[in-house]
């Protein structure tokens, strides 16, 4: 006989208990799961920016421009390998609820500047030709329904009126890392518009985007850019793409922490749910551990047994929910993909689900198995019959 | 009166509980001998201290002063762990309620107590069926206790406690929850233990017809003791 199957006896010896308690500790694993996976989408952009790019915009507010005469200026400075540049568009496509991010940019060397943005070469060569082409994320195309070929109107916020745009391309993410939901077009075709109409931000661009020689001269290269235009009408703020993201990110810091917070609550209730459980489990059989113990098993015995139990019932209920996490997790992405570009279960999720149920099944056993380790066997023993 | 060796001496044995602020005394001042192969029972008024006597001696319970000697060593003196071991080698033990683990069959009940003796998956088997087989249990090896009689739970009990082949049984009213037949039939056994195995038993119970199967029986009253041979010991 083995004592592995005695502690699994025992953990499904009340069967309703013992599903109940399961189905809690899934749901909370599962819940627990999710809510950390929505942690790290939050800070998926931030993940993955590139260390040796810079973003350069105007020192005031990103909602105002910078001249395209910048351009050659930071090109010329010292640790500079490149440089791009995009205007945030923010048109809206049929509905707001629809949602995406979609800007105008320089096609050749932005996407040079992006080798995780994979577009096919005829894709490419298409998009480059027709001045109103436009090429969007393949979970976009999907999510709308959209073809190669296929004028798509956004309406402008920023810029007013219809834009018409043609989908020439569509792009893939090098790994499960990057965006597959943005829109963007050629910053030629804005500025045109623009100008035809005399309207103001013709020449201006909303960032310019620097690769930079190694990331370790970020800081340098971010220096001499903003100290090139200081004093000047335009002055520059310079970080790097990670900086960038995290500005965006630390406007909504006080949601992420909520919802840190509620993960850990959720941990917690199910940790007095299995607690619960196992004190009434451990109270019934405060006989049986007594004879237990005057047949001569000591106390890791019984605390094994009881720690065995725990974690029988809570590694049940972890699996399971670590399991779900991965489908829930799909229909997440897909329910949520405005506001989510990229929802993946990380490992690291994994393993805090791992460690939480650990936790969990631990400090559960810690109160029954004391309590039968110390009660004296008469006394233990009188409680039956 | 007999030149039998003594398995269990105990000399000046005092126990109270504390109930509240008040010491109850619950033995006063016992003293006992007990042979090798001797049926002993012991009986007494509820509340007189029987159960608490028999814990003393099997190694369950402390005891306020005096001392314990069974087969030579005193047990008084042993650490808590210590006392766990001696119990597991030295006794078997057979109580009123059987108190059989409900998840594990038969067989398993009965291995139980061999877990902790580090013989082998081989031996442990032989020693099992061996003592399943004296209380004439074979065929119900991979029952469940809920799929056996109060009487069988209590053979299987039985073969729990001689399974280690201990120095002394000690039985708390193992007939007090069986209906005649079956209190008959463990009683007999318990007899066959004895003359046979050669095994000391000590037996605590309330039934005079159980007690007459003994060969001596002890009175317990109000925490003293008064012991009386059966006349045809
Ligand atoms: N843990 C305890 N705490 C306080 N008092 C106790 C405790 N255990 C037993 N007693 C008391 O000690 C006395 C003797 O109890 P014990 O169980 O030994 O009696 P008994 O002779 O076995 O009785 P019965 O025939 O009813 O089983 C009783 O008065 C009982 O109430
Ligand atoms: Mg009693």
């Amino acid at each position: 006989m083995h004592v592995l199957k005695l502690i699994f006896k025992n953990a499904f010896r009340h069967k309703l208990r013992t599903f109940l308690t399961v189905l809690g500790v899934t749901i909370a694993i599962l819940a627990f799961g999710l809510l950390r996976t929505v942690i790290s989408a939050w800070y998926a952009g931030v993940e993955a920016s590139s260390a040796s790019r810079l973003v350069t915009r105007n020192a005031v507010s990103l909602i105002f421009p910078l001249p395209l005469s910048y351009r050659e200026k930071i090109r010329q400075i010292e640790g500079v390998k490149g440089v791009s540049y995009g205007t945030w568009f923010g048109g809206i496509y049929i509905d707001e609820k629809n949602f995406f991010a979609n800007y105008a940019m320089e096609p050749k060397t932005y996407l040079e500047m992006y080798p995780e943005i994979i577009i096919p070469p005829d894709h490419m060569a298409a998009f480059l030709r027709d001045r109103k082409g436009a090429v969007a994320g393949r979970k976009l195309v999907e999510r709308f329904g959209w073809k190669i070929g296929d004028i798509i109107t956004l309406k402008g916020t920023i810029f007013p009126g219809n834009w018409d745009f043609v989908l020439r391309g569509i792009y893939r993410g090098r790994d499960n890392t990057v965006d597959e939901t943005a829109f963007f077009f050629q910053w030629d075709y804005l500025n045109e518009t623009l100008k035809k109409a005399g309207r103001s931000w013709t020449g201006q661009v909303g960032w310019y985007l620097i690769v930079i020689r190694d990331p370790g001269i970020a800081a340098d290269v971010s220096l001499r850019i903003d100290k090139t235009f200081k004093n000047s009408l335009a002055e520059t703020l310079t970080e790097t793409e990670k900086a960038f993201q995290l500005s965006f990110i630390a406007m909504s810091e006080a949601i992420v922490i909520a919802i840190q917070l509620v993960s850990f609550v959720i941990i917690f209730i199910i940790m007095a749910v299995v607690a619960n459980t196992m004190a009434m489990t451990a109270r019934e059989r405060i006989g049986e551990y007594a004879v237990f113990k005057t047949l001569g098993f000591g106390g890791l015995h019984i605390s094994g047994l009881i720690f065995g139990e725990s974690m029988v019932i809570t590694m049940t209920g972890g699996v399971l929910g670590i399991l779900l996490t991965f489908p829930a997790a799909k229909i997440f992405s897909e329910t949520l993909s405005a506001y989510f570009p990229v929802f993946n279960v990380a490992t690291e999720t994994i393993y805090m689900d791992i460690a939480a149920s650990f936790l969990v099944a631990s400090i559960a056993g810690i109160f029954p198995a004391w309590r039968a380790v110390n009660i004296r066997i008469a006394d233990g023993l009188r409680r039956i019959g | 009166m007999s030149s039998r060796p003594l398995i269990v001496r105990i000399r000046n044995l005092f126990k109270s509980y504390r109930r509240g602020s008040q010491m109850l005394p619950v033995l006063n001042d016992i003293s006992l001998d007990i042979e090798e192969a001797e049926f002993m029972a012991l009986m007494g008024p509820s509340g007189s201290g029987k159960t608490t006597l028999l814990n003393l001696i099997a190694g369950i319970d402390r005891a306020d002063s005096g001392t314990i000697t069974v087969g030579g060593l005193d047990i008084t003196t042993l650490s808590e762990t210590e006392l766990a071991g001696w119990r597991a080698n030295h006794v078997g033990f057979i109580f009123q309620f059987y108190n059989l683990i409900p998840v594990l069959t038969a067989f398993e009940n009965v291995e139980l107590p061999l877990l902790l003796s580090g013989l082998s998956k081989k031996e442990r088997i032989s020693h099992v069926e061996t003592a399943l087989r004296m209380v004439n249990l074979s065929d119900r090896m991979d029952h469940y206790p809920g799929q056996l009689s109060g009487g069988q739970q209590q053979r299987v009990a039985i073969a729990r406690a001689v399974v280690t082949d201990p120095t002394i049984l000690v039985a708390d009213e193992p007939t007090g929850d069986l209906d005649r037949v079956s209190a008959e039939d463990i009683l007999e056994l318990m007899e066959r233990l004895v003359h046979e195995l050669g095994k000391t038993v000590i037996m605590v119970t309330h039934d005079p017809r159980a007690a007459n199967k003994a060969h001596v029986i002890s009175h317990l009253d109000k925490g003293v003791l008064n012991a009386r041979p059966q006349a045809d010991f």
